[in-house]
């Protein structure tokens, strides 16, 4: 099968080790990663801010990329939801006929991390070693754009040593949202200070989720109230083992 | 109610101002929590709740799509039954006729079921203009009015007030409207209940006119519905002898088999009941029953041009439940008043723009920007409208209606993100630049100036990496040790 790491623009310019990460994780269940140079950016940040003709460019960079895989593999729940939500009507407002033709190839094959490893993979024992106290936030887009349900957290509960904890009210969103957080800055922080309220009252020493971005706002407040509490991406605790650790 | 919305700063500077009270955001955190909760036991009672959804959302479906003639079937059978129907194309229209039949009856004041409808044409201040009291009587509605304030849910008016806050609005206000609070009111909710009954009372036995909304209009027979918790709707619509309903266009529904499907999916969702205490319905005109004269008022004010838009039209399909505002993590924080009008919270940041139309001002312009778009509204809706597609779908004409002139920073940022995010090449150039950059600017300054402030007042910033992923596979050949 041939698999290709959508590491994410996030990911790419920001946080390279959750993209390696990935890499590990994946070859270390028998997956041979490529990484096409040719990708960019999924486009959402410009078409959830409203200016959908800017996402056609990313758009054709991104399928230039993707088509012809097997299977497309990102750590990120939203923009997985944009390429499967969002790029056919990018495509179909571009007016390009063969690039709608193209999305619709493209888009079914991308999966977020935890979609790949339980469907198509069938694993939940991805052979990870986690010894601490973790709390997992479901993010947005990967639980209610996607479904991806409990697979996270099944994947979570079969790594060794880990000791998972609820967090409280998880299913509801941290604030983030993108050009919200600063466009709306006040209450994009209300809503991530009741999260990371909730995060700090689970007594965690890390905080998972599955989207950089989500954890860039959490991440941000926790380190900005000296919390302690560290923020992973799911994919840098299931590359972790008893050799490697993060 | 004799406050108003007109005039609202855009939402960022509304939503400020409620975030910074802390009485407001306790208030409101415990009611929406309390009706989430409820709201989340009574579905999860009905196994085929997806497939009612479904049928709901059909069901309006058809409707928007043949509106003319579901509403053309309508005025004929209430016509048949005995009701006079009017047709009003905005907000002034409709107040001018329900002040003319106050008028034709002598009547200096009216009894009014709580409606959305005539709260979003400004009814009560339009009728005050013409000398007519217009009297709310539902209970929430009757403590914003009373503390001349102005409704803050569609569902739970006066959701911003605690018990405390309303026995002051009652001890203070209720004399200026008519009987006053008894005289040693405590906050309990039953002393509370019994002061508003004997309020409202002798404004129900006095009242010659009423004025109501309607839930569902069904087209076949003519009849008109009112779904509600506390009675008071049922004495406005059947003790005074002249009664007019101003009826959103959308209210259509086929027929009577129709309504077992939203008379479902409506209180669950809504208060989270399995049936609401009271469903009123009239059919015109019935001799020596009820009122005598009836009048329907058939409301347009946006809803045809809502119906032109080929995403945001699925807004028409809204029941007026409110269960997206209670699962709205940016309404549960910041309140309805931000919102700016009497539709708030996610509906309202789709509903206000589809019906005035975007461009029209920067404070409709801010409402679909109102959302961290976490898509918890479509999930509860029972008639399963996208709200988070027409948000991004009217940011796009929000985007559009301000083309022209020079670009704003944000138009030039969204132009070179769509350059360099259009060829590889030109990404890793620039994160090259923003590597170096980024590392310097947190090494530097923990708060940003400018507009990355709005980011590093409450937040950290990440440290930029030494290298990105791609300069570190392009060096590695990606066999590197991940």
């Amino acid at each position: 099968m041939r698999v290709a790491l959508m590491v994410t623009c996030i990911n790419d310019a920001l946080f390279p080790e959750r993209g390696r990460a990935v890499v590990r994780l994946l070859r270390r269940l028998g997956c041979e990663v490529e990484f096409p140079q040719g990708q960019t950016c999924c486009g959402q940040p410009m078409i959830n801010s409203g200016y959908v003709d800017q996402a056609v460019p990313p758009l054709r960079a991104f399928v230039s990329a993707f088509e012809g895989y097997d299977a497309v593999v990102a750590p990120s729940g939203s923009c997985v939801g944009s390429a499967r939500h969002q790029h056919a009507l990018v495509a179909r407002r571009s007016g390009d006929a063969s690039l709608v033709q193209r999305v619709a190839e493209v888009s079914p094959k991308v999966y977020e991390l935890s979609e790949f490893l339980v469907d198509v993979l069938g694993v939940t024992d991805v052979g990870a070693y986690f010894p601490h106290r973790v709390t997992y936030h479901p993010t947005c887009h990967s639980l209610r754009m996607l479904g991806v349900g409990d697979r996270p957290l099944a994947l979570l509960r079969a790594v060794r040593g880990i000791e998972l904890v609820e967090l409280p009210a998880a299913d509801e969103c941290c604030g983030f949202g993108g050009t919200f957080a600063v466009k709306n800055a006040d209450t994009s922080v209300a809503m991530g200070s009741d999260k990371a309220h909730h995060v700090r009252s689970t007594g965690a020493e890390v905080l998972v989720a599955g989207d950089s971005s989500c954890l860039m706002h959490i991440g941000g407040l926790l380190s900005r109230q000296r919390s302690g509490v560290r923020v992973l991406h799911l994919a840098e605790v299931l590359a972790a083992t008893e050799k490697v650790s993060v | 109610m004799t406050g108003t919305f007109v005039g609202m700063p855009a939402f960022p500077t509304a939503a400020r101002d409620a975030l910074a009270d802390s009485q407001l955001r306790g208030n409101l955190a415990r009611a929406t929590g309390t009706i989430r909760a409820k709201r989340a036991a009574a579905v999860a009672e009905v196994p085929e709740w997806e497939a009612l959804r479904a049928a709901g959302a059909a069901i309006k479906d058809d409707v928007l799509l043949h509106l003319e003639d579901y509403l053309v079937q309508l005025e004929a059978s209430l016509t048949a039954s005995g009701a006079t129907v009017h047709w009003a194309r905005d907000a002034a229209e409709a107040c001018a006729i329900v002040a003319a039949v106050a008028k034709a009856h002598d009547a200096d004041e009216v009894v009014k079921v709580k409606s959305m409808a005539t709260q979003e044409i400004g009814l009560n201040e339009a009728l005050a203009e013409a000398g007519i009291a217009a009297w709310e009587t539902d209970l929430a509605e009757l403590i914003v009015q009373l503390g001349d304030d102005l409704p803050s849910h569609i569902l739970v008016p006066a959701i911003h007030r605690n018990r405390a806050e309303v026995r002051e609005i009652f001890q203070r206000a209720m004399g200026t409207a008519g009987r006053p609070a008894p005289d040693g009111l405590t906050d309990e909710p039953a002393e509370l209940a019994a002061a508003a009954r004997e309020h409202l009372r002798e404004k129900f036995l006095r009242a010659k006119v009423a004025v109501s909304g309607a839930n569902f209009a069904v087209a076949d027979s003519g009849t008109l519905v009112v779904v509600e918790s506390e009675g008071n709707g049922r004495m406005c619509l059947t003790l005074p002898e002249v009664l007019v309903s101003v009826v959103g266009i959308e209210k259509v529904v086929p027929t009577w088999a129709d309504l077992d499907v939203f008379l479902q999916l409506l209180p669950r969702s809504s208060t989270g009941e399995r049936m609401n205490p009271y469903t009123s319905t009239w059919t015109g005109v019935t001799p020596g029953d009820g009122p005598q004269e009836v009048h329907v008022v058939l409301l347009d004010n946006g809803r045809t041009r809502a119906l032109a838009d080929q995403v945001g039209r699925q807004a028409l399909r809204c029941i007026r439940c409110s269960a997206c505002l209670n699962v709205c993590p940016v309404y549960s924080r910041t309140g309805g008043h931000a919102y700016g009008s009497v539709y708030p919270g996610p509906i309202g940041a789709i509903l206000n723009p589809l019906l005035r139309g975007v461009g029209v001002d920067d404070q409709v312009d801010s409402l679909p920007y109102a959302s961290s778009l976490c898509g918890a509204c479509y999930d509860v809706c029972p008639v399963a409208i996208d709200i988070p597609s027409v948000l991004v779908e009217l940011r796009s004409q929000v985007v559009d209606a301000h083309r022209g002139g020079l670009p704003g920073g944000e138009a030039a940022a969204m132009s070179a993100a769509s350059w360099v995010f259009g060829r590889a090449r030109r990404l890793a150039a620039a994160e090259r630049v923003s590597g170096l950059t980024g590392r310097l600017a947190t090494r530097l300054a923990r708060r940003l100036p400018g507009p990355a402030s709005a980011w590093t007042d409450a937040r950290d910033l990440p440290t930029p990496p030494r290298e990105s992923f791609r300069a570190w596979w392009r060096r590695t050949g990606g066999g590197g040790d991940a």
